[in-house]
C-alpha cells in the first residue's frame, strides 16, 4: 500500500513537472571528464538539456544504454558504476565496484551490466535494475576490450596474459571459455555489429587477432601480422581505440599502432585491403553510419585535427582543425551530423557530415566521450 | 608620445611573456601531466594501463632518474619517450611535481 501511494505521488509529481511524455530516442550523454559530470543533450535540437553531477573520476569513462533508452550505465575510472535515469534527469543508483576500471557492456537482453577492471583485474557483473552483484570473474590481469555478444555472452581480453575469455551468462552459473595465444599486450577490442567477429588490437606486437564467435571453439587468427615491418614504430602517446567498428561495405578500417596510417581489412578474408597515410597516429577511425566516409582523430600532440577518408578511393578528402584535443566523435544514427568533443576548448562542435560546415558549438567542461541513445540497439556498443 | 610608445612596447613584451608561459609554464605542464600522461596513468594519476604515479609510489626514484624515464621512456613497455615532445627542463619540472616537490 505504501509503495502504491509512493508510486501515485511520484507519477503526480512527474505529470505536474513534465506535462509531455519524454521521448529519449534522439538524446545523448557527454562525459565531462574532469568535473565528474555528464551533459544530457538533444541531438535534434543540438542543445544541452541538463548537467548531471556527482559521478566521480570520469577520465576515460564510457557508458551503455538500457534497451528502452531510458537508463545509462556510466563506467568511471575510479570503479564507479552510475545508473542515470534520462527521463527524470537524475542519478538512479550508484556503486563503486572496484578500484580502477576501464569500461563495460550490457547483455543482449538488457538484464546484466558487466564492468572491466584493472584493479583488481577482472570482470564483475551486476543486475541492470538493482546494480546488485551477480558474478565476479577475477582474471589476474588488467582486463580490456569488454563487449557483449549474442546469447547473454561477454567477451574480454587480458593486457598482461594475452588471453581472451568468453563468459556465457545464459547458464545458471557463468561458463567461462578461455582462449590463449591472442598476442602480446592486447590494448582494446571490438565486436562486429552482427556479433560474429571479435578483433583484438595488440600493443606488444604488430598485428591484430580475430576470433570467429560462430565457431564452437574459436581459434585465434592473426590479422595483418607484421604490418609495420621494416619501419620504425613511433612512440605511442595515446592508445588507439577499437570501439567504433568502422565497417565500410566489405572492408573495415583500423588504426595502426605507432604509425601515421589506418589499415583496411577485407571483412570476409581478414586480409589487408589497403593503407591510408594520415596526419598523425590515429586514435579513433569511425565510419559514418552509411560507410562512405571514415573520420579519424589523432594522438597527442597532433590531436587538433580530424581527417575524413573516402572509403571508395581510400584517400583523405577533407581535413578539419576543430581545436585543441579532439577526443571523440559520435555520428547521429543516420550520419547526417557528427558531434566532436574538443577537450581543451571546452566545446562540443557539431558538423554537417557532407558540407563539413560547423553547425553549432556547445559549452562543455573538458568533454570526452559522446554517446547517443541509439547505441542501445547495437551489439558491442 | 615617446613615453606612450615605450609603455606600449612594455605591454607587448608582457603579452609575449604570458604567451610563452601558456605553452611551457606550470599550468601547461600540469595540464599535460593530468590530461596526457593521464591517458594511461589516470586523470588523478592513480594508474590505469600504466602504473600509479602518486608520490608515495615513486619514492624509489630521485629527480634525475625520473626525469630520465620521462625523457627516454621504458623500452619494452608502453611508456613512450617524451623527449621528442618536451624539453629537459619541462621533464625535470614534471619529475619534481610527481615526487611532490612542486605545489599541486
Amino acid at each position: 500500500m505504501k509503495s502504491l501511494l509512493l508510486a501515485i505521488t511520484a507519477s503526480l509529481f512527474l505529470s505536474a513537472a513534465q506535462a509531455e511524455p519524454i521521448a529519449t530516442g534522439d538524446l545523448g550523454l557527454i562525459i565531462e571528464r574532469a568535473s565528474g559530470s555528464v551533459l544530457l543533450v538533444d541531438q535534434s535540437d543540438r542543445a544541452v538539456l541538463q548537467r548531471i553531477e556527482g559521478l566521480g573520476d570520469l577520465s576515460h569513462a564510457s557508458l551503455v544504454y538500457s534497451p528502452d533508452q531510458r537508463f545509462a550505465y556510466v563506467f568511471g575510472r575510479d570503479g564507479g558504476l552510475t545508473k542515470i535515469d534520462i527521463v527524470t534527469r537524475t542519478i538512479d543508483k550508484r556503486i563503486v565496484q572496484a578500484g580502477n576500471s576501464i569500461g563495460g557492456a550490457i547483455s543482449d537482453n538488457g538484464r546484466l551490466i558487466a564492468v572491466s577492471n584493472y584493479e583488481p583485474g577482472g570482470v564483475r557483473i551486476f543486475d541492470a535494475d538493482t546494480l546488485e552483484p551477480v558474478a565476479d570473474i577475477p582474471t589476474g590481469s588488467k582486463t580490456i576490450g569488454l563487449v557483449d555478444a549474442p546469447g547473454r555472452k561477454f567477451v574480454f581480453s587480458m593486457w598482461d596474459t594475452g588471453e581472451t575469455w568468453i563468459v556465457d551468462m545464459a547458464a545458471k552459473t557463468p561458463e567461462i571459455s578461455k582462449i590463449g595465444d591472442i598476442g602480446q599486450n592486447p590494448y582494446d577490442a571490438l565486436i562486429t555489429g552482427n556479433g560474429r567477429t571479435y578483433i583484438t588490437g595488440l600493443f606488444g606486437e604488430d598485428g591484430m587477432t580475430a576470433l570467429d564467435l560462430w565457431q564452437d571453439n574459436p581459434k585465434p587468427v592473426r590479422v595483418l601480422p607484421g604490418y609495420g615491418r621494416g619501419r620504425k614504430k613511433l612512440p605511442v602517446y595515446k592508445m588507439p581505440h577499437l570501439e567504433g567498428w568502422a565497417l565500410t561495405g566489405r572492408e573495415f578500417v583500423l588504426p595502426a599502432v605507432g604509425h601515421h596510417e589506418v589499415l583496411w581489412v577485407d571483412a570476409d578474408t581478414l586480409m589487408e585491403a589497403g593503407r591510408t597515410k594520415t596526419y598523425g597516429q590515429p586514435v579513433f577511425a569511425m565510419a559514418r553510419p552509411d560507410g562512405r566516409h571514415v573520420w579519424v582523430n589523432f594522438a597527442h600532440p597532433l590531436n587538433d585535427t580530424i581527417q575524413i577518408i573516402d572509403t571508395v578511393t581510400k584517400t583523405v578528402v577533407h581535413e578539419l582543425k576543430p581545436g585543441p584535443a579532439v577526443l571523440h566523435m559520435e555520428f547521429t544514427p543516420r550520419g547526417h551530423e557528427v558531434w566532436l568533443s574538443v577537450r581543451d576548448a571546452n566545446k562540443v562542435m557539431i558538423y554537417d557530415t557532407r558540407t563539413f560546415e560547423k553547425l553549432r558549438e556547445i559549452d562543455a567542461e573538458s568533454p570526452s566521450g559522446i554517446f547517443f541513445t541509439a547505441r542501445a540497439h547495437k551489439t558491442g556498443l | 608620445m615617446a613615453r606612450l610608445f615605450a609603455t606600449l612596447m612594455l605591454l607587448a613584451g608582457a603579452a609575449q611573456a604570458a604567451q610563452a608561459d601558456e605553452a611551457s609554464g606550470p599550468d601547461a605542464l600540469k595540464r599535460l601531466v593530468h590530461q596526457d600522461c593521464g591517458s594511461c596513468h589516470g586523470l588523478t594519476l592513480k594508474g590505469g594501463l600504466g602504473p600509479d604515479l602518486r608520490a608515495q609510489n615513486l619514492q624509489h626514484y630521485d629527480v634525475d632518474s625520473l626525469t630520465e624515464v620521462i625523457l627516454g621512456g621504458i623500452p619494452g613497455t608502453a611508456m613512450p619517450p617524451w623527449g621528442p615532445l618536451i624539453t629537459t627542463d619541462a621533464a625535470d619540472w614534471i619529475a619534481r611535481y610527481l615526487l611532490d616537490m612542486e605545489k599541486k
